[in-house]
């Protein structure tokens, strides 16, 4: 039965990748792309986080912590880079 | 009992995270985006991490786990702000069913004062 809930969550979490995906794409200005990049990071360690509990690996986890923190650099020197530029 | 509890925890934490990824997706402007994000995904995550932390069970995969746990509640907001004010301050459009602006308001009052005590000769 966890088997049947762990594919079930692994979809959700891809279907919403996609949709982030899909706001990087359209996005208008340079900030939306931004805040959807932040979400998919944030939706990438969520996703390592289930396939490590499901498979048991624990090293997996060390990836997910790197993401984390890598994700939040971009995304504060993205912010700085938005701050001095242009927008659009 | 831990495979249920599992269960719930990772079936909320993907519906949170899905309900952030159609805010992002259908919200009017980059403010309400990063609101349904920031929070959403928040919970959405820590949901997912508490269900991994019932699966795994040992000492060090808790402790990895709550590491994550902390990490991105404490950098989450951190980030969801300096993207607001970028932003911002980058004249990014507001929706334009706005009904506040204190910043614009309070700009447009400073300027109708120094209009008024400073006259064109």
């Amino acid at each position: 039965m966890l088997e049947l809930i762990t594919q079930a969550t692994i979809v959700i979490l891809a279907l919403a990748v996609l949709m982030a995906f899909v706001r990087i794409v359209r996005g208008p200005t340079l900030p939306d792309r931004i805040v959807a990049m932040d979400l998919l990071g944030v939706l990438v360690v969520g996703l390592i986080v289930v396939l490590a509990a499901s498979s048991g690996v624990r090293a997996t986890l060390d990836a997910a912590i790197v993401i984390a923190l890598i994700g939040f650099l971009g995304t504060v020197a993205y912010a700085t880079y938005v701050e001095r530029g242009d927008p659009q | 009992m831990t495979d249920v509890l599992t269960a719930v925890l990772w079936l909320a934490g993907a519906a949170f995270s899905l309900l952030a990824a159609v805010g992002v997706l259908r919200m009017p402007d980059v403010f309400t985006r990063m609101q349904a994000s920031t929070k959403a995904s928040t919970f959405g995550i820590g949901c997912l991490l508490a269900g991994a932390a019932v699966q795994m069970g040992d000492f060090g995969s808790l402790i990895r786990v709550a590491s994550i746990g902390a990490f991105l509640l404490m950098t989450t907001p951190v980030a969801g702000h300096v993207i607001a004010r970028a932003s911002y301050l980058a004249d990014v459009p507001l929706w334009k069913g706005t009904v506040l602006d204190e910043r614009r308001q309070q700009m447009e009052r400073d300027a109708a004062k120094a209009a008024k005590e400073a006259p064109a000769p």
